[in-house]
């Protein structure tokens, strides 16, 4: 291929998702790390500055009070813990429906599998508020679950499903489930048929081709579909916000009762940045041993 | 052919459709056992739906398949004495060579012990004993079919299915590789059925040649009969190329025909094992029985023309040579001195010749 020299448009080009990333991702980023240092105070906005010039000195007026707080006080541990296990449990829920669901598309005739990916994420069209309401109608002491179980005898008095954490995560796998489906898909259907009728001519029953073939091939799916699904998951505020109860308090609705009730500037910065630390760090490990666990898996 | 043992697979009356679509039609073969054999035919013919059959993918719509005496009837693919080397070959990429090759005994719970001594021997019958440590993807071609070959001869299976085993193979490769393939099929006797659209590799690689056409087995035959004597037109044209004469019948004896083309050539044949009907046939000459002589030679069959293409292959050279305004012949030259003759260029009158045994009779 012939090179040239960059033209001022190539570099226009080229230079569109750098200061995207940089307008959105690193300059937000740098300012909550900012502010997460402030200092408190009683104006508006409620943060101190962070630098004054004090008879042309120069003064820092750092504080890390908000990560103390954080280390310190049990409520931001459980919630923190709360919301770890919340989001474990729906990655797990996603895969354990998603995998199947995926697969099932995956090994579907070539010109209805548009169809199917197409209904796996039909439900992005309406708004996600109105698909969580729908979901309050349903497990609603009145609702459709309550009435068909009471209807079929199997219990004598509604069962409270609504405002508890099985309904935070219910709605929470329902909603987080295309992000799963997805990239596994793409995984799975990259497995060529071939290798499965190959080990199925070798004399291997299906659960062995299942353990020895598919699962190992397709774990990169697993983990970005993991990925893709958790972390979103441990930040998440609206859901338990509104199927949820006290007992479902998690790090992201302390998050927002800190900035916009307790106007905490600070204390909420310094749970962004230690979620965003505490996510980070998995997914990275995971996604560079990705390779190593699907070699060594046989 | 007189095969003192019965025939490790049989196949009778085997008919096969999918939906409205009739893929195999009445297929009668028997397959000698250690042999190897080539399903030759163009895509569509009902190949790889055959081998598919004798794998036990697909169940047969009517007729039966014995493999080695046994019927196979409702036996499912995993229970046949039968494995299937893959167009693709199929290697499990994140399993070394060895893990690979030991993948069907592990599955079936042989003891490590057994597993080791059978992985020793599959490595060296294949030559692959330094490399059983690599993953599939650091292999060539050639190093990655012996690996497919060697994780189905390991289960000591009776007939060894190959579907298109060198078509994923660059073509400089493929002389080489077949020889090779020869040679692992001899030390061990196991019988391989292969399947193929390409008639060199038939030919290169079979004991016998089943050449299939619309859903049939249209001859079968070692390559040697099927070339000479192609039992029809189609084979005939199928493999290699062929000058095709029809016109009606002239005289002549059961054992050697006349023939009168519709522009007036009259052309005698004894070629061919069997001889059709008399109400009309056709005959087959391949090019390279056809001689260019300057002048007329003792041989049965001689016609005047003049050579309108030549093309110089080297070792060969491809003459096409006008017998009438419309009709010619395909002739091939060794050149076994110096091609430099002045007399054979185009324009030039030549003398066609061949013998009537090298003209086969074929039905029309």
């Amino acid at each position: 291929m012939r090179t040239r020299a960059l033209t001022l448009v190539d570099r226009l080009v080229i230079a569109i998702p750098f200061a995207w990333l940089l307008a959105f991702l690193a300059l937000p980023l740098a300012s909550v790390a900012a502010l997460s240092i402030h200092a408190v105070a009683d104006s508006i906005p409620p943060v101190a500055p962070l630098l004054t010039s004090v008879r042309g000195h120069l003064a820092l007026h750092a504080s890390l009070r908000g990560f103390q707080l954080l280390s310190h006080d049990p409520l931001y541990l459980a919630a923190f813990w709360s919301a770890l296990v919340n989001a474990v449990l729906t990655a797990a829920g996603c895969l354990l429906i998603g995998f199947p669901l995926a697969f099932a598309i995956a090994r579907s005739p070539a010109k209805r599998r548009n169809v199917y990916v197409l209904l796996a994420i039909l439900p992005f069209w309406t708004s996600f508020l109105l698909r969580a309401y729908a979901w309050m109608g349903i497990i609603r002491d009145s609702g459709p679950v309550n009435s068909l179980l009471l209807a079929l005898g199997l219990i004598d008095h509604p069962i409270a499903i609504l405002y508890s954490p099985t309904a935070v995560l219910l709605v929470m796998i329902y909603s987080y489930l295309p992000f799963f489906v997805l990239p596994m898909y793409a995984v799975l259907e990259r497995l060529p048929a071939e290798l499965l009728a190959a080990a199925a001519d070798l004399g291997a029953r299906p659960a062995y081709v299942f353990r020895t073939i598919t699962l190992p091939l397709t774990l990169p799916g697993i983990v970005s579909g993991a990925i893709l699904v958790f972390v979103p998951a441990v930040g998440e505020y609206v859901i338990p916000e509104l199927v949820g109860n006290s007992s479902t308090m998690m790090i992201g609705s302390i998050l927002w009762e800190e900035f916009f009730q307790n106007r905490d500037w600070p204390l909420a910065a310094a749970i962004a940045i230690v979620t965003f630390a505490l996510l980070m760090a998995p997914a990275l490990l995971l996604r560079r041993s990705i390779g190593r666990l699907a070699g060594s898996a046989a | 052919m007189a095969a003192a043992q019965p025939p490790v697979l049989q196949l009778r009356d085997l008919s096969k459709s999918f939906g409205a679509t009739r893929v195999l039609n009445g297929i009668d073969l028997d397959i000698p056992r250690g042999s190897i054999v080539s399903l030759l035919g163009r895509s569509g013919s009902g190949k790889t739906t055959l081998l598919q059959l004798i794998a036990g993918l697909h169940e047969p719509d009517a007729g039966t398949l014995a493999i080695a005496g046994a019927d196979m009837a409702g036996v499912p693919a995993f229970r046949r004495p039968v494995n299937m080397m893959f167009q693709s070959y199929a290697l499990f990429p994140h399993l070394n060579v060895a893990d690979n090759i030991v993948y069907g005994l592990r599955a079936s719970g042989t003891p490590p012990a057994e597993r080791e001594r059978l992985l020793g021997w599959a490595l060296e019958l294949v030559r692959l004993e330094g490399l059983a440590q690599r993953r599939p993807e650091q292999l060539s071609g050639g190093q990655q079919q012996r690996v497919a070959l060697a994780r189905c001869l390991v289960l000591k299976p009776t007939v060894l299915l190959l579907d298109e085993p060198m078509a994923a193979l660059d073509r400089s490769l493929r002389a080489e590789v077949q020889q090779e393939l020869i040679g692992i099929q001899r030390k061990i006797g196991t019988t391989f059925i292969l399947v193929t659209h390409d008639q060199d590799e038939a030919m290169a690689l079979s004991d016998y040649i089943a050449v299939m056409d619309q859903g049939s087995i249209v001859q079968f035959g070692t390559p040697r009969e099927v070339y000479e004597y192609p039992r029809s037109r189609f084979v005939a044209s199928f493999l290699g190329t062929v000058n095709l004469f029809e016109g009606t019948p002239a005289g002549g004896t059961p054992g050697q025909r006349r023939l009168v083309t519709e522009d007036g050539l009259t052309i005698s044949a004894s070629g061919g094992a069997s001889a059709p009907a008399a109400t009309g046939y056709a005959v087959a000459i391949r090019p390279e029985k056809v001689t260019i002589a300057l002048g007329p030679t003792s041989l049965a069959n001689n016609f005047g023309g003049v050579i309108e293409r030549l093309s110089y292959c080297g070792n060969l050279s491809h003459a096409t040579i006008r017998l009438s305004a419309r009709r010619t012949i395909e002739a091939t030259i060794v050149n076994s001195v110096h091609a430099d003759s002045a007399e054979l260029v185009p324009g030039a009158a030549v003398n066609v010749a061949f013998p009537a045994e090298s003209a086969v009779v074929l039905p029309a």
